[in-house]
């Protein structure tokens, strides 16, 4: 008993070192850190040692190289005598189409689909639920092949055409409408439109303000929406409707493979294209539903009842006290849907798309430079999710409730 | 804590085929009893695996030829299935020790890339493949057609030389994988569908109605296929050459898998260095003397091959052509073994 | 006149009358759901409609015009024009390379041992009312990864072959969606709590390379990290040194999922009082009995749906690896359709139907199960 004491009394200081926190936190981050460290040179070394061994060139100055092959999609000016690195730029704008048409479409959808699952009537609200249920379980992947591999084998073929209001035509290389074609003077039609949305901008914050302190309301949303609309419109009648819309040609005559669209006449939407983002916006549209669902739902029903008992419409119960308070909730699950609907459209590859992820592996195949190839992949979508994390967290700052 | 366990155990056995790393790969490959392969996914009369898992092709014969050099033994051999894109790296990392895979021979893959090419197995060039009810019988009348190919293959740059240098408007459509470029094909998604001639022939026997599919007689590129080594190995390189000269030096000798042992007492110098009666041809290489007699008799020479995976007795019914050896028109030359 | 007469007292209980007809039963339901005002009832006009769109068709592909028997194509062209459905007997056909791809064909009875193995130990593990759990999830942790790797690849002791090597390039199917997606979940969950505890840390550099890695594995799409796995890995390695192909794969999914499961862990940790942490410091446990005995049980059962889910889109995202070129169930499929003595043209949509039917059936199951689970978990708190 008395040398227990008297170990405890006279080892404090060899004991407080080993016990210490602080110092035991200090030595396992040396250790994690040195056996980080030691990782790292091992693959460096490798990798050097490898690239050495194998004589593979390295470095970023292939990107300066003729790339030679051409693309079925493209929104800059790209051909066959373009650089590896225009082709890489092809692939990441072509990420980036697809992910703002399929972010569109799977909100759309999803807000729908999302109220749907909360309708009081039995069917919509079970249809919602077997919607949200069978698209989730089902592999992405297969998503997509079921949706070109499946259904091109069931739309018209090549010299055929399905079509709407004799404008917009589908069949197997894609979906066909009137192009737009802008003559020399249109830009003042463009300088309109952003000059509009900035009106429109101003006008609704003077309105606001106007509110606040009148309590007098303007119709800043119709007013907008006017300007918006009614500004390009009223340019492009005074300076002549510089536009005129470029219809694709259909033959129906002549060689069989003359038959059938044009190339390059009027508006393409090329099937891949077509395919990947029915695939992904059906998809996402499923868990945006849900998150739409519990953001709903997390508001208490006491606002609601609140809402009614000072005399709130329904219409406007909702517009201004439960989706208000839900998008708090909504928006952080939704943009990380986002990212992974962006992520996810890397799929593209499976059929044929040339996205990012499809371009670059082309470039890796023909100059065979992995390592840079893979980085320039991985730089661009870290710097996608970073900015959406650098977004959410602005918005929850901005969104957090100021307690007063 | 115990499910940490799962991962230790695979890893530990399954995956690190830490093959200690002697000073060649012919020693490397002695010392683990078999040569690793690096083969296509499935291309049929090149490498192709049936329902077993039994590979069989132009490409699968010659690895077995390498097999029956090193070890006398051509079953001696395991194949690696790889896609176009991770062919490359599984040579260069070592996963493979050869890569016979329907590869074409270009001056960027020999230089750049840390490959040497031991030569040339089939003498191909690139070809289209259109529906017979489009009516074209020239390549130069496709101007405008839709043309579905594979991604990161020489076929996909050329198709673009050769429409750019034709002006012809044209759309690609191209997939990483080949069995995707097949089905979007059969599907209609394009006019054309282009690859090597002789893969032409062999994909065609995947459309669901072979016959209505003709292939167009214009070649419009140069595909030396043939088989690949690492860089900086010129002992596993020469056996990799020497195993396909022997295969063609045997055929113009007339020696073949069935004649072999009789053969071993013919008189011809040039048989007997062949065969390894005369000389020492072997020792050099590192393999035994009846190193290209084991070739012929268990896998055969080179118009034995070629008859029994794309001859015109097979479903390809690829006629020899330029294949043919040099005595008979084609390109098909062996150095002399001397 | 009596005062009886007056009034009256009533002492025999009246007949419960029942609920008028129209609130009750079928129609009253029907009434209440479905056609309780004009919009309502347009409502559920339009969503039978779309339900029947639907279904209709799918019924007709998949059941009434399918062809069950055949042997090769001729049977599915619908030449009777009644018979232009699924082509079911192209799925029987294929059947084996489905569930096992090009596994050698005297050895398959390897696979079902494994096969069956899993379930009989799986099944107990899941049904709460089973005892000994412990020796149980100790059997599948430990000793069932070991039986299953020599039964599947093969057991050669010196030069005696007791099972032969099937070599992994040979897989395929079910078997290899089963073996990315069973190794994956069950080494990203312990890999996902180190780094979720990482996360939390005190220590800065820790946290450091915990958050790194979580926000790296994250940020990329899982397709390029087995590009990574399957073309940039082997340039990390010394000279000689291989990894199998399936091996890389398993590796890439692992750390991918574990960033996932990282963040569902962090979501529970961070759900957890402050006072828990502090009790369990009180009664002077350290660090990892603290974690393990207090704070993870905890954790780990407020966030069983995050986890869940994370197994379910791993589960999912196992068809990837077909673009690296293995042939996981939807490969096989997807290689099958090469196969000319098949081609049809309802092939590719019998496959993929197929395929769609097997997924879902896997991870609807996993998503019941964790509906099942969190409902007997859920002791107190109850409001």
């Amino acid at each position: 008993m008395s040398s227990d004491t008297q170990d405890r009394a006279g080892a404090p200081a060899r004991a407080s070192l080993l016990n210490d926190p602080k110092a035991r936190g200090l030595f396992y981050q040396i250790v994690v850190v040195v056996g980080l460290a030691l990782f790292f040179w091992f693959i460096v070394s490798n990798t050097i040692h490898n690239l050495q061994r194998l004589n593979i060139a390295s470095g970023f100055g292939f990107l300066e190289n003729t790339a030679g092959f051409g693309t079925s999609q493209s929104l800059i000016n790209y051909s066959e005598s373009s650089s590896y690195g225009d082709a890489i730029l092809v692939g990441l704008l072509n990420t980036i189409l697809v992910a703002v048409i399929g972010i569109f479409f799977a909100t759309l959808l999803g807000f729908l689909i999302g109220v749907a699952r909360l309708s009081n009537n039995w069917i919509i609200s079970k249809l919602a639920y077997c919607y949200v249920e069978l698209l989730r379980n089902v592999p992405l992947l297969l998503q997509i092949f079921f949706w070109y591999f499946a259904v091109l084998r069931s739309i018209p073929g090549k010299r055929e055409k399905w079509s709407l209001f004799d404008t917009f035509h589908l069949n197997i290389v894609g979906l066909r409408g009137p192009a737009p074609i802008f003559e020399p003077g249109s830009q003042f039609m463009f300088y309109a439109l952003i000059v509009a949305i900035g009106a429109a901008f101003g006008l609704s914050r003077w309105a606001r303000k106007r509110q606040d302190a009148t309590g007098q309301q303007f119709p800043s949303f119709w007013a907008g929406l006017g300007l918006i609309i009614g500004l390009p419109t009223v340019v492009c009648l005074l300076t002549g409707v510089p536009v005129h819309l470029e219809y694709p040609v259909f033959n129906e005559t002549g060689p069989i493979l003359k038959r059938g669209f044009e190339l390059g006449t009027g508006f393409n939407l090329i099937p891949e294209l077509l395919a990947l983002v029915l695939a992904l916006s059906l998809y996402t549209a499923a868990f945006i539903a849900e998150i739409v669902r519990a953001g709903i739902q997390a508001v208490s029903h006491g606002q609601t009842e609140a809402a009614q008992a000072l005399g709130i419409r329904q219409g406007l119960t909702l517009r201004l006290v439960v989706i208000p308070q839900a998008m708090r909730v909504i928006i952080p699950p939704l943009t990380s849907q986002f990212l992974n609907l962006t992520k996810n459209s890397s799929l593209a590859v499976a059929i044929g798309f040339p996205d990012l992820v499809s371009m670059g592996g082309t470039v890796l195949n023909q100059t065979g430079q992995a390592l840079e190839v893979i980085a320039i992949w991985m730089a661009v979508y870290l710097s996608l999710s970073l900015l959406t994390s650098a977004f959410m967290n602005w918005y929850n700052q901005r969104m957090a409730l100021v307690e007063r | 804590m115990s499910n940490k366990i799962l991962p230790l155990v695979i890893g530990a056995a399954m995956g690190v085929g830490a093959t200690a790393a002697h000073a060649t790969t012919l020693e490397d490959v002695k010392a683990k009893g078999f040569v690793q392969c690096g083969v296509s996914q499935g291309l049929p009369g090149f490498s192709n695996p049936d329902a077993q898992g039994n590979w069989s092709g132009i490409d699968v014969d010659y690895c077995r030829g390498v097999a029956a050099a090193v070890f006398g033994d051509a079953n001696a051999v395991k194949f690696t299935p790889l896609s176009s894109k991770d062919r490359f790296t599984a040579l260069s990392s070592g996963e493979i020790d050869i890569l016979s895979r329907n590869t074409t021979w270009t001056m960027s893959r020999d230089t750049q890339m840390g490959l040497n090419f031991a030569g040339v197995t089939y003498y191909d060039g690139q070809g289209f493949m259109v529906r017979k009810d489009l009516g074209v019988t020239s390549a130069l009348e496709l101007s405008g057609a839709s043309v579905c190919t594979q991604t990161g293959t020489t076929t996909e740059l050329n198709v673009a030389d050769y429409f750019r240098s034709h002006n012809m408007p044209y759309e690609i459509v191209a997939f990483d994988n080949n069995n995707s470029v097949v089905e979007a094909y059969d599907a209609g998604r394009c006019d054309v569908f282009t690859t090597d001639a002789s893969g032409l022939y062999a994909e065609r026997l995947k459309l669901a109605n072979p016959g209505d599919h003709i292939v167009l007689p214009e070649i419009i590129s140069k595909e030396p296929l043939g088989p690949v080594v690492r860089q900086g190995d010129d002992q596993w390189f020469s056996v990799a050459k020497w195993t396909l000269n022997a295969m063609i030096n045997a055929e113009e000798l007339g020696v073949t898998s069935a004649n072999v042992d009789e053969m071993k007492a013919s008189d011809n110098p040039g048989i007997k260095r062949l065969l390894g009666t005369e000389g020492a041809f072997g020792e050099p290489l590192g393999l035994s003397n009846e190193w290209a007699y084991n070739i012929i008799k268990q896998v055969g020479n080179y118009a034995e091959i070629f008859d029994k995976n794309i001859g015109p007795d097979t479903p390809l019914g690829i006629s020899r052509g330029v294949n043919a050896l040099w005595s008979q028109g084609g390109f098909m030359y062996a150095p002399p073994i001397r | 006149m009596s005062d009886a007469q007056m009034f009256q007292i009533r002492t025999v209980e009246a007949p419960r009358l029942p609920a008028p007809s129209s609130t009750t039963g079928v129609i009253g339901w029907m009434r209440q759901n479905l056609f309780s005002s004009i919009g309502n009832t347009v409502l559920t006009i339009l969503g039978a409609l779309i339900a029947w769109a639907l279904i209709e068709p799918l019924i007709e592909f998949a059941l009434v015009k399918a062809v069950w028997t055949g042997d090769d194509r001729t049977a599915c062209l619908g030449a009777d024009g009644e018979h232009i459905g699924a082509c079911w007997a192209y799925v029987g056909d294929y059947m084996q390379q489905f569930i096992y791809g090009r596994y050698t064909t005297s050895e398959l009875w390897r696979v079902n041992t494994v096969y069956g193995l899993f379930a009989l130990l799986l099944v107990p593990l899941l049904a709460p009312s089973v005892p000994y759990k412990g020796i149980n999830a100790l059997l599948l942790l430990v000793a069932f990864p070991i039986v299953a790797y020599y039964l599947l690849t093969g057991l050669v002791i010196g030069d005696t072959v007791i099972l032969p090597i099937v070599e992994t390039a040979q897989w395929g199917g079910l078997l290899v969606t089963l073996v990315i997606a069973v190794t994956g979940i069950t080494a990203s969950l312990p890999l996902g709590i180190l780094f979720a505890l990482g996360r939390r840390s005190n220590m800065p550099i820790i946290k450091l390379i915990s958050v790194i890695f979580i926000e790296f594995w994250r940020g990329v799409p899982l397709i390029t990290v087995l590009f990574m796995s399957s073309v940039m890995l082997p340039l990390f390695l010394p000279d000689g040194v291989t990894f199998d192909k399936l091996l890389r794969v398993l590796v890439g999914v692992t750390l991918f999922s574990s960033a996932y499961m990282a963040e569902v862990v962090r979501g529970g940790l961070q759900a957890i009082p402050k006072g828990q942490y502090e009790g369990a410091m009180a009664l002077g446990l350290r660090f990892w009995p603290m974690m393990y005995l207090i704070i993870l049980p905890q954790a780990l059962k407020l966030v069983i749906p995050g986890i869940v889910n994370t197994f379910i889109g791993l589960f999912k995202d196992t068809t990837l690896v077909l673009i690296v070129g293995m042939f996981d169930l939807l490969g096989m499929i997807q290689s099958s359709f090469a196969d000319p003595s098949w081609a049809t043209p309802t092939q590719a949509h019998t496959g993929y139907l197929f395929a769609a039917f097997v997924f879902f059936v896997f991870c609807f199951g996993m998503s019941r199960y964790s509906i099942f689970v969190e409902k007997q978990l859920h002791t107190g708190h109850k409001r």
